[in-house]
């Protein structure tokens, strides 16, 4: 019995000790975007005062404001035009299945095979040609439909009764018209998943920015935080708030939606 | 009967305007540009100037000692990372399945958390974290467990150690969470009779967990194995590469060969066709699995 007490005991202490592990590097983070350098490297982990001027030397520096903004856009019209086109190929595919439509479906799901790294230089030169360097439509194009996001509308469309289709037809409803008006009220749950999905990829997205947002102006978080720490000297207090700011939204997402995140992770499983 | 079938076949053409934008997108941002990737790397030259060179970017290929290193790399990350981040996964997720379990929310979201923040974001702090003025070598020293500070990013072992440990941080939740899922499908009664039976922690995990989790532990382990393969944004922001290769990932050995150097697209083409059909072939053995359960 004492055994198993200790046990018992060990097992809390490791998950408490693991817990403390993930959050520690984020706490820190937080809390060093208030103090100064300085304070940072001789080890202090309470927070400070200095956030204020800390965002000041941060947007002196740097175009946090811009780039912020810039993220914003490119992340919202991303997601937006994504859900658009996806739940409507999704149900497409769905409701209206035949033979033709299944095998399309199946062609497209092997776009999921392909890595970006092994299309980004012909993506690049596509874009290049087309004139659209440093644009949100540059950013958008290649994640506007996703194999991954039609399946999963595709799936979630399965479970829309058949029965309140029909009877929409026989009221002489559109197709379009049921659509919009039935299905996507119905399914606000697999848009709010695919929506979380689709505006952490874009927020996040590094590699394809690095390479198409040449000019100064159509600078992105990603960007910006990975030019905080080039240079010599580091200001942590700095570079810590910069990277803080980058991370808020997707942490606030992640807090206040924590089960349709997960079921967004889940759902590259089905 | 007529009437009938002309409003299937309206329907069925409605059906193919809303799949239409989807797919020509599809085929115009990923099919398109594989073959054109697997053309460009029968080409050679500098920027856009290019002429047909047949095998040649290949026969490089097997030669180029740098590539070499970054394949290496890659392979220490997945010999290494991969089998103690999805270990931990399962235990952790095993814990937390115990529905007696307390302060059970406050540990999963603990563990899910490092899954919110961006790869560049938590590379940044791991590197602040890390470096010779950072917090861990101010606990070390000032602990003595170490005399002088550590460069994490100096030598080759350190350096892939540091992207290892920032790899496990960001990953072994989102892993959990898969697991998690799956214990969810795995009746509570066989676990209730096993402990009847005088089972121990130990034999029921590696009888009953890990049997029943094996098809999802393949997946994990595939997907991992796809994320590793196509590593860039750590790499890239935590050691950049170094020191001297150490730590370079394919996927930054590409990119460099594009755009950092003179752009030698042709032969970066090559390396990415490599490392599409290695991502296609585990993809397929992933469907597969899906399949089969």
């Amino acid at each position: 019995m004492k055994m198993r007490r200790l046990l018992n005991l060990l097992k809390y202490v490791f998950l408490f000790a693991m817990s403390f592990v993930s959050i520690f590097p984020l706490l820190w983070m937080a809390v060093s975007a208030t103090n100064r350098s300085v304070d940072v490297v001789t080890g202090r982990i309470l927070p400070g005062t200095y956030l204020v001027e800390n965002f000041r030397n941060l947007a002196a520096q740097h175009r946090i404001g811009l780039a912020m903004w810039n993220s914003f856009r490119n992340a919202i019209t991303a997601t937006i035009a994504s859900l658009v086109v996806c739940s409507i190929a999704g149900y497409g595919f769905e409701i209206y299945h035949d033979k033709g439509k299944d095998w399309l479906m199946r062609i497209l799901l092997l776009s999921m095979m392909i890595p970006f790294a092994a299309i980004m230089i012909p993506l690049f030169m596509m874009v290049g040609k087309l004139g659209l360097l440093n644009t949100t439509t540059a950013f958008v194009l290649p994640t506007v439909s996703t194999a991954f996001m039609i399946f999963l509308f595709r799936q979630s469309a399965r479970y829309f009764p058949v029965d309140i289709i029909e009877a929409a037809r026989l009221e002489g409803m559109s197709e379009l018209g049921i659509f919009f008006r039935m299905y996507v009220p119905i399914m606000r749950s697999t848009y709010v998943t695919a929506g979380i999905i689709t505006f952490m990829n874009a927020w996040n997205n590094y590699l394809w920015p690095l390479i198409i947002m040449q000019s100064k102006d159509s600078i992105v978080m990603p960007l910006l935080i990975s030019n905080l720490i080039a240079g010599y000297v580091t200001d942590y207090g700095m570079v810590m708030l910069g990277v803080t700011l980058s991370v808020l939204p997707t942490v606030i997402i992640f807090l206040l939606l924590q089960n349709s995140f997960a079921e967004g992770i889940l759902s590259s499983m089905r | 009967m007529g009437h009938v079938l002309t409003l299937r076949r309206r329907q069925s053409l409605i059906g193919w305007l809303f799949v239409v934008p989807a797919s020509v997108l599809i085929f115009v941002f990923y099919f398109y540009p594989i073959v054109r990737a697997a053309l460009l790397s029968f080409q050679t030259g500098v920027g856009v100037n290019l002429q047909y060179a047949g095998l040649f970017n290949y026969n490089r290929l097997l030669t180029d000692t740098v590539l070499r290193a970054a394949v290496g790399n890659v392979f220490i990350y997945l010999i290494i990372q991969v089998p103690i981040m999805l270990l931990l996964a399962l235990i952790l997720a095993s814990l937390l399945n115990d529905p007696n379990l307390k302060f059970r929310g406050f540990f999963r979201t603990a563990l899910f958390l490092p899954c919110a923040t961006s790869l560049v974001s938590y590379a940044i702090v791991f590197r602040s974290l890390f470096a010779l003025d950072g917090f861990v070598n101010y606990l070390l020293t000032t602990l003595r467990i170490v005399e002088r500070p550590i460069n994490w990013i100096g030598s080759p072992w350190t350096a892939r150690a540091l992207i290892i440990i920032a790899l496990t941080w960001r990953w072994t939740g989102y892993n959990m969470v898969f697991y998690l899922a799956g214990l969810q499908n795995i009746d509570n009664s066989i676990y209730e009779a096993a402990l009847i039976d005088g089972a121990s922690g130990f034999t029921r995990f590696t009888r009953i967990t890990i049997p029943l989790l094996k098809p999802i532990i393949l997946l994990t382990t595939i997907m991992s194995t796809n994320g590793t393969l196509q590593l860039f944004d750590e790499t890239m922001n935590l050691t950049n590469g170094g020191p001297a290769n150490a730590t370079l990932s394919i996927s930054q050995y590409i990119y460099r060969l594009s755009f950092e150097y003179s752009p030698r697209f042709g032969y970066a083409a090559a390396i990415s066709f490599m490392v599409f059909l290695m991502v296609a072939v585990l993809s397929f053995i992933q469907m597969r699995v899906g399949d089969t359960r």
